[in-house]
């Protein structure tokens, strides 16, 4: 995140009043420190014991749940299933909303209806998706009679039921749900890039795809990031739509860290061991905010463009 | 020369192959949505003998009617209040607080700023599920359990950082001129912010004030753990157990579910100027 300027300008006109700022900030401060913050440093302070979450917390266990989450196979597969949707979503979901996005970065009629259309998803409740779409895979229902009556009865499968494709069945939901967002970003970034710069790039004699390949896309690379950044956080935070179509099953198949976490904490009132699962999951957001912030610096001291829309 | 050609020309793709994919994705969205609408004037043995076909024949109202003015008005009229409710003061609360602090944030000097900025940065940056065993059993302490201030309370606790980050650069674009100006004709700060600032803010305080209702008005995690009881749940979970306890009444489910999302796709239909340039705003501009 970029600072704005040193603040000395204005310094010189008026000099800052506590009394004011402190009403001004109080309120919002107060609130995200109550709900936000204090939450996030009581569950590592959870996290040290063994605790239900209605007696006082006295059983103190030192890093045992942590050794026990990470030696637990159920949790391993949670992770890896959170890994392997960040992994997919990075390697279809955006470079289809990147590919759409260049598609809807002209000017044709029914332009606006698409991008309505493709957006549209975005809006509506991960839950209550996730439950439209439980209806439509239930075996012999919508999916499969399509599927059947289309001539392809052969890759009719039990979409939710069946252990190996069970995330490969969410994947394509939360793309469903997710790419519209990912392409209106995209298109964005692609709208702020000057056409000059391409036609340049013509004029200087490189083809259309090395334009784009070349000159575009670099020049995309701060929205990308976004988008490959907001990206990975939903991700490792899956929880609703997973929750509402399997609940994590068919016997873990398809759980991740948020569900394994929600299921210790409130299914098995094991607090202490669900706050753990909480850090993990804390230290993945932060292991890839600070690449982020790595990636972004570094590109700025080399003089990199990483501002292109004010 | 054809605009349209030309235009996709630039993409290097022909323009029949371009339309033919959009059309593609673009049925690939709207079929299971469209389904699921037409699907609701269906009785249960025409959608299990005839699951592909799109129109019922004949059609049939009474899932509508009992989800709207019969048998399960009751539960679904009960959760959209509730979903109402705990988004309403949700996004006061964060619209009104965010302001605040965004004004400071974007038009005063002080020691510290930045630091106190970067901390409402750094809940964008974190999944917000790390937060919520902790919140439980705080909410409970603080006797919000059951209550919808407990549920909105924390909603808009972390809608802030995305709504603060979006009014700053706006705030910050107003010319300093004019505030000048205002303290010349005696204005205190905060009557600059609420006379000044705030009426040309408007475009950015209904940008975020709807995307912050379209966060709360689909939350489904927070609410799942924080509220206990049917008549306290908001419409995703209402949604998410009138499916389990209807599992064999297909039709149904289907009527409850489709009149639980109209009232996203309406207002979505109505808001997305801004919907879309919040987002694109908040994200591209970080």
């Amino acid at each position: 995140m970029r600072a704005y300027g040193s603040g000395s300008r204005f310094a010189a006109r008026r000099p800052a009043k506590w009394a004011t700022i402190a009403l001004f900030l109080l309120p919002a401060l107060a609130l995200y420190c109550v709900f936000v913050l204090i939450p996030i440093a009581q569950a590592a302070h959870f996290s040290l014991y063994k605790w239900n979450g209605l007696q006082p917390l006295t059983d103190f266990v030192g890093l045992k749940n942590y050794q026990t989450a990470l030696a637990s196979d159920t949790f391993r597969t949670a992770v890896a299933n959170n890994l392997l949707i960040v992994g997919l979503s990075l390697a279809i979901q955006i470079p289809f909303a990147l590919g759409l996005a260049v598609l809807l970065n002209r000017r044709f009629p029914g332009r606006a209806i698409f991008r309505l259309i493709f957006f549209l998803p975005y809006v509506l409740s991960e839950a209550i998706t996730g439950i439209v779409f439980s209806l439509l895979l239930q075996p012999g229902s919508f999916v499969d009679s399509g599927l059947r009556s289309a001539g392809l009865g052969g890759l009719v499968q039990d979409w939710l039921g069946d252990s190996t494709i069970v995330m490969i069945t969410l994947f394509v939901i939360i793309s469903w749900k997710y790419f519209g967002f990912h392409m209106i970003l995209l298109l964005a970034g692609l709208q702020g890039i000057p056409h000059e710069i391409e036609e340049a790039a013509l004029i200087d004699g490189a083809d259309r795809r090395q334009a784009f390949r070349h000159v575009m896309l670099p020049l995309l690379g701060p929205t990308l990031r976004v988008s490959v950044f907001l990206s990975i956080i939903g991700a490792l935070q899956l929880f609703d739509m997973v929750w509402v179509m399997t609940a994590g099953g068919p016997l873990n198949a398809s759980s991740t860290m948020a569900i394994a976490m929600f299921k210790a904490g409130f299914k098995n009132s094991q607090m202490g061991f669900g706050s753990a699962l909480a850090v993990i999951l804390f230290v993945f957001g932060l292991v890839v905010a600070l690449a982020y912030q790595r990636f972004v610096l570094r590109r700025d001291v080399e003089g990199a463009v990483t501002v292109y829309n004010g | 020369m054809k605009r349209t050609r030309a235009a996709f020309a630039r993409t290097g793709l022909p323009g029949a192959v371009a339309y033919a994919i959009l059309i593609v994705v673009a049925a690939a969205i709207l079929v299971p949505i469209v389904y699921a609408v037409l699907g609701v004037f269906k009785t249960n043995g025409q959608l299990a003998a005839n699951p592909v076909a799109m129109l019922p024949n004949p059609w049939v109202f009474s899932n509508y009617t009992d989800v709207l003015v019969g048998r399960n008005a009751g539960a679904f009229w009960r959760e959209a209040a509730n979903s109402l409710i705990i988004a309403a003061v949700a996004v006061i609360v964060t619209v009104t607080f965010a302001s605040l602090a965004a004004f400071v944030f974007a038009r005063m000097v002080f020691r510290g700023r930045e630091a106190t900025y970067t901390l409402f940065v750094f809940g964008l940056l974190f999944p917000s599920a790390v937060a919520i065993l902790p919140l439980y059993i705080l909410v409970r302490q603080l006797g919000l359990a059951g209550n919808p201030l407990g549920v909105a309370l924390p909603q808009a606790a972390f809608a802030l950082p995305l709504t603060i980050v979006i009014l700053r650069p706006f705030f910050r674009s107003i010319p300093t001129e004019l505030e000048d100006a205002a303290r010349i004709d005696g204005c205190s700060s905060f009557g600059f912010f609420w006379r000044v600032l705030l009426p040309l803010a408007r475009p950015a305080l209904a940008t975020v004030s709807v995307l912050a209702v379209v966060t709360t008005w689909n939350a489904f995690l927070l609410p799942l753990i924080l509220l206990n009881g049917a008549d306290q749940w908001t419409l995703p979970l209402g949604v998410m157990n009138f499916s389990t306890e209807y599992s064999s009444d297909q039709a149904r489910v289907l009527a409850f579910t489709v009149v639980a999302i109209i009232p996203a796709i309406v207002f979505y239909v109505a808001a997305e100027r801004q919907i879309v340039g919040g987002l694109t705003a908040g994200a591209v501009k970080g």
